[in-house]
């Protein structure tokens, strides 16, 4: 420096440097139904006049969640493309705005905000994390708008202002542990991020496990984002379990499977069960650190249905041959045209007028025929278990022998009685 | 015991990334006093220059020793010519660096997802490093044991600059009183280009050792930064030795309290004995004794 500068200074520069950095990472809490506060429930501004007809799409484009989320924005655009090359919905042609969650929830109740009372878009399609959707939910529920969001997630959650066309935990993580449990499994390891879904996925695993006889040796998390685990991974070898139920999202698995497998951990010595981890993981994980590990999920590229067959040539078209098809992505694909039907069979883009229309429509889905849930608005999915082949793919192992009903609260469930309190 | 070595070795390991990350800042950061927040970007640079001469060299060994110089060359460059557009005007300004870079910081980024897309990108490690050896029944996996290895070649090599050659004797001679070295026919205009060429470009290499252990995405950096200036003020502005052994410290004191507690806890608890540590002495582990008249 050419003005010498005293060594207090130094110490003051570089605790601001660290309150700046902290100050970055921590800035995802805040009030998120601020972000609706501004219009009058209930009045929308949405605009049917014209030949088209706005729909929001809100994807983390950027941030640490983009890895997973621009994939979703993909499908959904080539949905959008796909319903416009056919005559749009009831004659109009879909006018997509799309907004960047930038993986931060605060930005996504403020985008969604935008989405409904500025933009006056007749649906929003998106959202990834718990945590997003979370902070979305009062933004609808206070604009009576409609958020199709289309990831799996943890369950104990309904609103008539969303429709989720993801798995809830009775047809992803139940099953995943019907599997395990059949397989013989006697004891589990769970890791996972630390945050809403790996949280509560856990406390249902953990109530599963207690009425079954399983042994939970050890649970978890890392921080989101996290790429240090010899720690965990020391825990985890230790513990012998008999298999990983691993909850980690996004590039925490990369770090994870690495160190994971380079102390000497396998799929036939330890089998993980990941419900984050789709075919378009695989690459960035790295194809050595996951062949032949579990994932739990609804749908895979490789299901043999003719929708799926024409899902994936139209994708590939669209973006690629080397792009890949993923649960969410097929679930995201399926919630542009569960709105389409519900919009036809009410006649209307009303939101009173979708609703009431929802129960019981269907559609034709890649991973097979879906039927939503009026009640919870969820809708039916087929559990399936895959293992990552030597493609990168995901070969079917096991799946479940019909469409299991959605039941977010799991009050079907004896063991799970105390959770849902 | 077997539990016990496998932690103790990740201590080691984890402060053998903090050192790494770590000593291209102790240069930049407390030799010249530049707050560099795009240090983080440069070990991201130094990643993706990893995956680039992996996709041109598909021999994961070759291609991975091949990218240690490659990736001193970008990170090195990047920081000259940080140095040279922007920092060089405002070495009077310290706290404006912190900014400036800041935003260069997130400029990276954004170049980074717009070449590589947001997707993480894998950067395969080599057939001799997959896999582990046992001591005494604890795993020890192999990439670990490089890291740990090239930080402390790279730790030498600092060193050995440092001490042993003219270069590193202007470098402390600027360091210690930059008025007194310029009167004396010292060049501090290159010294400084040359000092943050050389920190910069450890960064860099810093960014090809962690490929190995983590995932290759433009927020590559983000994860490493704080811990990089926790390491670099903890051990005492200027002061290499203090870096070594507050990387060393907080590596092993992580795995314990991680072990002990969890992730989150653990992280936490670091961070309070670090303020804590810095409240009795504000100076870090060592004090750098200049002659400046400041």
């Amino acid at each position: 420096m050419r003005v010498s500068v005293t060594k207090r200074a130094f110490y003051s520069l570089a605790a601001t440097a660290m309150a700046t950095v902290l100050a970055g990472c921590g800035s995802q809490i805040a009030d998120p139904a601020s972000a609706g506060s501004t219009a009058s429930s209930g009045t929308s501004c949405v605009d049917t006049s014209g030949s088209s007809i706005k729909v929001g799409f809100i994807n983390s484009l950027s941030g640490t969640m983009a890895i997973s989320e621009s994939t979703v924005f993909d499908s959904l655009s080539l949905a959008a493309e796909e319903i416009n090359a056919s005559g749009g919905v009831l004659g109009k042609h879909l006018e997509v705005i799309s907004e960047d969650g930038a993986s931060e929830p605060t930005k996504f109740a403020e985008r969604a905000g935008k989405l409904i009372q500025q933009d006056c878009t007749a649906a929003v399609f998106g959202g990834w994390t718990s945590s997003s959707r979370k902070a979305m939910l009062p933004v609808f529920e206070a604009n009576d708008a409609l958020l199709f969001y289309p990831v799996q997630y943890e369950g104990l959650e309904s609103s008539k202002n969303i429709f989720y066309t993801g798995a809830t935990t009775n047809q992803q993580i139940i099953p995943a542990l019907d599997y395990l449990a059949e397989q013989g499994t006697k004891s589990l390891f769970l890791v996972g991020s630390d945050y809403v879904f790996p949280r509560t996925a856990n406390k249902i695993i953990q109530a599963y496990a207690a009425a079954k006889g399983i042994e939970v040796l050890g649970e978890e998390y890392a921080p989101l984002g996290s790429t240090e685990f010899s720690t965990i991974v020391n825990k985890v070898r230790d513990s012998k379990a008999d298999a990983v139920f691993n909850t980690l999202n996004g590039d925490s698995n990369v770090a994870f499977f690495r160190q994971y497998k380079s102390v000497g951990l396998t799929a036939d010595t330890m089998p993980v069960v990941s419900v984050s981890i789709a075919e378009e993981e695989v690459p960035g994980v790295g194809l050595d650190n996951v062949e032949g590990q579990l994932t739990a999920w609804d749908y895979y590229q490789t299901l043999d249905t003719p929708a799926n067959k024409k899902f994936v040539a139209a994708f590939k078209s669209k973006f690629g041959t080397e792009r890949v098809t993923s649960d969410p992505m097929e679930a995201a694909y399926t919630s542009l045209y569960l709105w389409k039907a519900m919009v036809e069979k009410a006649g209307s883009f009303e939101v009173d007028k979708v609703q009431a229309a929802a129960g019981g429509v269907t559609f034709e889905a890649p991973e097979g025929l879906v039927t939503v849930n009026g009640e919870n608005n969820h809708i039916t999915k087929t559990p399936r278990i895959g293992k990552i082949n030597a493609e990168g793919l995901i070969d079917t192992v096991w799946s479940s022998p019909a469409a299991v009903e959605p039941d977010p609260f799991l009050a079907t469930y004896d063991w799970a009685k105390d959770l849902t309190k | 015991m077997e539990l016990l070595i496998g932690q103790m070795f990740a201590g080691l390991s984890l402060g053998s990334v903090l050192l790494l990350a770590a000593l291209g800042l102790s240069l930049t950061f407390g030799q010249m006093g530049v707050i560099n927040m795009a240090h983080g970007e440069f070990m991201m640079a130094g990643a993706y220059t990893a995956f680039v001469v992996q996709q041109a060299i598909s021999d994961a060994g070759v291609s991975l020793l091949v990218s240690i110089p490659a990736g001193f060359l970008v990170g090195g460059v990047l920081g000259l010519v940080l140095e040279a557009v922007l920092l060089r005007r405002m070495y009077h300004r310290p706290l404006d660096t912190l900014l400036v870079t800041f935003g260069v910081a997130l400029i990276l980024q954004q170049a980074a997802r717009d070449i590589f897309g947001a997707p993480s990108v894998d950067v395969r490690a080599p057939g001799w490093l997959q896999g582990n050896i046992e001591l005494l029944g604890a795993p020890i996996p192999l990439t670990r044991l490089f890291i740990l290895g090239l930080s402390l070649l790279c730790l030498a090599g600092l060193v050995l600059l440092l001490k042993a050659t003219p270069l590193g004797r202007r470098i402390r001679a600027v360091v210690l009183n930059r008025d007194l070295a310029e009167t004396s026919g010292v060049s501090t205009r290159r010294s400084d280009q040359l000092t943050f060429f050389i920190g910069s470009g450890l960064a860099g290499i810093a960014g090809v050792a962690v490929t190995l252990i983590g995932s290759t995405s433009p927020y590559l950096g983000t994860n490493y930064i704080v811990d990089a200036f926790l390491v670099v003020v903890a051990g005492g502005i200027g002061q290499i030795k203090g870096a070594v052994i507050a990387a060393f410290a907080l590596g092993v004191l992580q795995s314990v309290f991680e072990y002990s507690t969890t992730a989150s806890i653990g992280k936490v608890l670091i961070l309070i004995v670090i303020v804590v540590f810095l409240q009795l002495r504000p100076q870090g582990i060592f004090s750098l004794k200049t002659r400046s008249l400041a």
